[in-house]
């Protein structure tokens, strides 16, 4: 996580924990790493959250989910969108990542790793299913914009893996 | 009003919202289940990226009333400043992806200058879609190699549609008055600068996916002023239907 990039005052955390990612329930958005400033002033929370993908249709439904979780709390929030600096992968925390895993949803690798596996030139994508390497892609594009989907070789299972934004 | 910039935005965004039209007509329609979600999640992104483009150039509309769907949905076909390329038709799967190919070699190498402009949003907006672009080239380039050094019938096709698609690509970098004057001020990205590394990157898929390069020297222009071919109509009346049917309405 890039901390310096990212302002969030420690009074909001645990709100903000509290929304999920909507394709993904098992992940907050904190996790996920889209939330990139919040503060409080005059008794309006502002909020910033950047977009994983251009098109993601999430983000309209996050900016709506973080608006009613503050209302609950009787505080007021504005949603920004800010598209720089552009999200990455790499700000999905640990424990986020572990998230997507036990979801069903192999986590990103490095960019090379990413490439040698799109391209089929190597097998190192971990099914999530039974931990065997022996997979193949079946599409570059899954069934969101940030996803390919996979297919173990050895459990025959089909599953996600996030690809590698950087 | 800064009439070259509000030109200019356009000239970048209305390529990657007719192509995504075009993408999208195939949802549900695909050759295989992959390539149908390939196809979507592709027009997705591009759907997205318009979508920073036409909220900006809203703002630097000097219109009031403007927003990023007026934009989108209520111009004039003649006011479409998109490549003709992009308009083709899905004749088949060779086409959509020969299409896609040829455009994507185009916008990854566009965005990558973009990226340097001294427009802040437009620099944002082509850091965000430079890495999505990466991954529609990379998938369109797999393709062709793919369905060129596939099968005969793979082959054959795909070669034809190379051959077809050739004509429109020297629009790709056309000049426009808002062009230059964005140019001149290092916002806009100098295509000329472009041209020679396009055709090496194109040429170089096309060889080792055993395609001939089309040596045709004809070439078709007008998109860009605003002179679509005949399939733009029927893209912008399927587009606009809604909004011209239920001024107004919104989801």
């Amino acid at each position: 996580m890039t901390l310096e990039t990212q302002h969030i005052e420690p009074h909001l955390t645990s709100i903000l924990e509290s929304v999920s990612d909507p394709e993904i329930p098992v992940l907050s958005i904190m996790d996920m790493g889209v939330v990139r400033e919040a503060v409080e002033r005059d008794g309006i929370v502002q909020v910033k959250i950047t977009p994983t993908y251009s098109g993601c249709p999430a983000m309209d439904v996050i900016g709506d989910d973080i608006v009613s979780a503050f209302a609950k709390a009787n505080k007021k929030a504005k949603i920004t969108l800010v598209l720089s600096p552009a999200w990455t992968t790499d700000w999905i925390t640990d424990r986020g990542r572990k998230a997507l895993e036990e979801y069903g949803i192999a986590a990103p690798l490095s960019p090379e790793a990413d490439k040698e596996a799109l391209l089929g030139n190597k097998k190192i994508v971990k099914c999530t299913n039974c931990g065997s390497t022996e997979t193949h892609l079946v599409s570059q594009f899954g069934s969101t914009a940030c996803k390919a989907l996979f297919k173990c070789d050895v459990c025959q299972e089909p599953f996600d893996y996030f690809k590698c934004l950087k | 009003m800064n009439n070259n910039l509000y030109n200019y935005i356009l000239g970048i965004a209305d390529n990657s919202l007719i192509l995504g039209q075009r993408l999208g007509e195939l949802c549900g329609h695909g050759p295989s289940l992959e390539t149908d979600i390939a196809g979507t999640n592709i027009s997705l992104d591009l759907f997205g990226q318009v979508r920073s483009y036409f909220q900006y150039a809203a703002q630097v509309s000097g219109d009031d009333a403007a927003t990023e769907d007026t934009i989108a949905f209520l111009r004039l076909e003649r006011h479409y400043k998109n490549v003709l390329l992009v308009e083709q038709p899905n004749t088949d799967f060779g086409y959509v992806i020969v299409r896609q190919f040829l455009f994507d070699a185009y916008h990854l190498l566009f965005l990558k200058e973009l990226e340097k402009s001294t427009d802040e949003t437009l620099a944002a907006i082509a850091k965000k879609s430079v890495k999505e672009v990466s991954y529609h080239w990379r998938f369109s380039s797999d393709w062709i190699r793919r369905l060129g050094d596939g099968t005969q019938e793979s082959h054959e096709r795909v070669q034809e549609a190379v051959t077809d698609l050739w004509m429109y690509t020297d629009e790709l970098f056309h000049q426009t008055e808002a062009d230059q004057a964005m140019i001149s001020e290092g916002i806009g990205v100098d295509t000329s600068k472009l041209k020679e590394v396009y055709y090496k990157m194109v040429s170089d898929v096309l060889e080792e996916a055993t395609l001939e390069v089309p040596e045709g020297k004809y070439f078709h222009k007008g998109g860009k002023q605003g002179i679509h071919s005949e399939h733009m109509g029927y893209i912008l009346s399927d587009m606009q239907y809604m909004q011209r049917t239920y001024p107004n309405m919104e989801w």
